[in-house]
Order: C-alpha cells, then structure tokens, then sequence
C-alpha cells in the first residue's frame, strides 16, 4: 500500500480543502452547534463517525453493486437512503452498547442525516476518483477530522466573542460568517503543502 | 373534522405563503437554511441562478407531490418519504443539467446532488405542503424558490462585480484603473474564493438585520 500518497490524501481532506472553509459543506451546523467549545466537538466527533461509515458502505455499494449493473443514476437516492439508515443504525447501536457515548452526542445523531458534508463526502469520494478503499476510507474518516478541526476552532473564538461589543445588527450568524471569512483566509495559506 | 377546517384556516393561503418567502420569511437571510450552495455557487451570476432554477424545480415538484401524499403517508416515515421524494427529483434536475448545460454541470459538481439535503426543501415539505393542499404548497414552493433566487442572484451579483468585474460574464467593470502609475482599482479576488463567500453572506445578513430594527424602532416610535 501507498503510505506516502494516503498520508498527502489526509493533509488534503483535513486541512488544505477543508470540508467547511473550502467546500462549504456542513455550514448548518458550524453556525448552529458552535457556540460551546465541548458541544463542537460532540458535534465533530459524531460526524466523523457517521462519515467514515458512510463513506466506506457507499464506497462498496457503488463499486460492486451500482457500477456493474449500470444503476449509476440511482446514486444520489441510494447513497441519501443508506445515510439515514446509517444514522438510525449507529443511534440505536450506541443507545444500546455505549449509553455513556449516546449520552454525550446522541442528541447531534439525528440532525446528521441533513448534514450536507456526509453525503458530500460519499459524492466527492467519486468526483475525485479514488481507486482503493483504503484511499476512500482515509479520505471520509480526514474529512470528518477537518470538520472538527474548523468547528472547533470557530467555537473557541465564539466563545471569546461573548466578551467583545458586536454591533447589534451583527450579533449571532453575520459576525459568525465574517469570522469564517478570515479563518478561510488562514486556512487558504495551507495550499502549499499538499498539491 | 371541524378541528382540521380551524387549523387550516389558520394557515396562510396561497398569496401569503407565496409572497412571505420572497422577503419576509426568505429562506437564506431570514431563516438561514440552504447555506451550502447559497456559499459555494455564487461567484458568478450564471451559477447562482441556474442553482437557484434548479433548487426551484426540486422545491415545486417536492411540494406538489409531498401534498398529494398528505393523507397517505405515516407520521414516522415522513422524513423517510420526502427525503426519497426530493432524491428523485434531484436525480432528474441533475441528468437534465447534464445533458443541456454540460459546462454549468461540471461547474456545479456535487452542488447539484447536495440540494438532496438542502434543509430549504424539506422544512417547506415539514411546514407547509404535509398540511396544505397542492395549489397552496404550489404557491408557497414558487415563492420560497423566488426568494432563494432573489439572495443567490445579489450574492452572485455581488462577488462578480468585485471579484472579475463582469456580469453574466460580460465586462462592466474595468480590469484595472491607474492613475499616474499607481493602480488606483484592480478586481478583488479574494470575492471569488472561498472567504469572499463568507464575508458577502455576513455582511447581506448584517444589512437585513439592520434594516429590520430600522423598521421596528420606527413602528414602535411612531406609535
């Protein structure tokens, strides 16, 4: 296996394309869920989850069951149906086996199966044509690390944010929004590395 | 029976529903959903409305069908049901792109299959077509699809103009002003990456917000 080019696909999918800042996937929740630092990373750890799952069954599903039957068109449907099952399944799965884990972020499962960035994930696995599912599985598990990475760092400033004087009419997602402006700025000088 | 006859009628019709998501419930600045391609197709004006025109389609035909269904389908399969619906949907706007527009296709990407999880579609399906009939839901998936196309259109506009200086990709900016050999104006291309999106949605947001206290310390003035 290619450990060099799964490395440069993790930098990649972490931080140089970052899901959010570059791709404006999973927007909903970087505005909605960052307002505490610990619920940010609930928040990403329960996405990265999901993603990697995801990313993986769809990968399978898509190479050896869409492809040689021709059923490429029916992509979009099958890859949202598995998404929510995945969703339901991992619920109820670490309800029952890891309550303590379902306590800290069971209540972000349901609100990810509207999280643009897991079927995002599944689609640009395609769009980008990656052969192995070693390559597919590294992409969708950095993916989800990138995302937490951004939506922890939005909270962190949010949470200094409660001490500065924001003009009224800036308060909540406006300032929220100019604030991932800069950080996509600074997430902009990343392009270098990877390539 | 006669409950179900005062709950609709407090509902709003067909002209309320279709006028309050132009402006007053717009669905990006006023109730922030359908962020993702509202960010991310918007650096020129060609993309924004052929997104928006897309969303638009998914967003009628969901609503037409999902009201047709209100009688039929289970509370707890709902989700389930519209979910698969606006896939279907999706998957034709998508071909039918593909095969016209091939260039605004490529362009477009994953944005296309992502309005599966634009969270604009499925709250209309939620709020308004699951209880109301089939010319209201019309009504109110036209006027929710003006309103998207109204904000994609000035962000679109926006980042445009500053970012190349063309709309629709005509020139109507100057590439660069010089005077006396220092460059007085060059396009911004910074609008036209990623932070511009963030930086133009913050601002719209800010001004709307402004606007809209503007309005209400007058009403609370005047009387």
């Amino acid at each position: 296996m290619d450990i060099g080019h799964l490395v440069a696909i993790a930098i990649t999918a972490a931080v140089i394309q970052n899901i959010v800042l570059t791709y404006f996937m999973g927007i909903c929740p970087f505005l909605g869920v960052s307002r505490r630092v610990d619920m940010a990373f609930g928040m990403g750890a329960a996405v990265t989850f999901v993603n990697t799952a995801a990313g993986v069954v769809t990968y399978l599903l898509q190479a050896y069951v869409l492809i040689p039957y021709h059923l490429e068109f029916l992509q979009y449907v099958v890859f949202i149906f598995v998404i929510a099952a995945m969703v339901q399944l991992v619920e109820m799965y670490l309800r029952k086996f890891f309550p303590r884990l379902y306590d800290s972020f069971g209540i972000y499962l349901p609100l990810i199966t509207t999280n643009c960035a897991i079927l995002g994930t599944t689609l640009l696995i395609w769009i980008k044509g990656f052969g192995t599912l070693a390559q597919a599985t590294v992409f969708s598990a950095f993916v989800g690390v990138g995302f937490t990475l951004a939506i922890v760092i939005m909270a962190g400033i949010r949470e200094e944010l409660d001490f500065a004087d924001v003009p009224k009419a800036l308060r909540g997602p406006a300032i929220t929004l100019m604030i991932a402006a800069i950080l996509a700025m600074a997430f902009m000088g990343f392009a270098g590395i990877g390539g | 029976m006669s409950e179900t006859n005062s709950a609709s009628t407090q509902l709003p019709g067909a002209g309320r529903r279709f006028l309050n998501g132009l402006l007053p419930e717009n669905p990006t600045l006023r109730q922030l959903l359908g962020m993702c391609p509202t960010l991310a197709v918007t650096n020129t004006l060609a993309g924004a409305v052929t997104m928006a025109g897309a969303t638009t389609f998914v967003l009628v035909m969901s609503n037409c069908v999902t009201s047709l269904l209100r009688n039929l389908i289970k509370p707890h399969m709902r989700i389930l049901v519209y979910t698969l619906t606006i896939a279907a949907f999706v998957t034709i706007a998508d071909r039918f792109l593909a095969a016209f527009l091939p260039t605004m296709s490529e362009k477009l990407g994953p944005y296309v299959p992502l309005i599966v999880v634009n969270c604009i579609i499925i709250s209309r399906a939620e709020i308004c077509a699951s209880r109301q009939g089939p010319g209201v839901a019309i009504a109110d998936a036209l006027g929710m699809g003006g309103g998207f196309l109204l904000t994609l259109s000035a962000m679109g506009v926006i980042r445009e103009v500053i970012g190349f200086g063309t709309l629709f990709g005509l020139r109507v900016l100057p590439e660069q002003v010089t005077v006396g050999g220092v460059v007085m104006w060059k396009a911004w291309t910074i609008m036209i990456l990623p932070p511009g999106a963030f930086l133009t949605l913050g601002v719209l947001i800010g001004v709307v917000n402004w606007v809209q206290m503007k309005k209400k310390a007058r009403q609370s003035g005047g009387q």
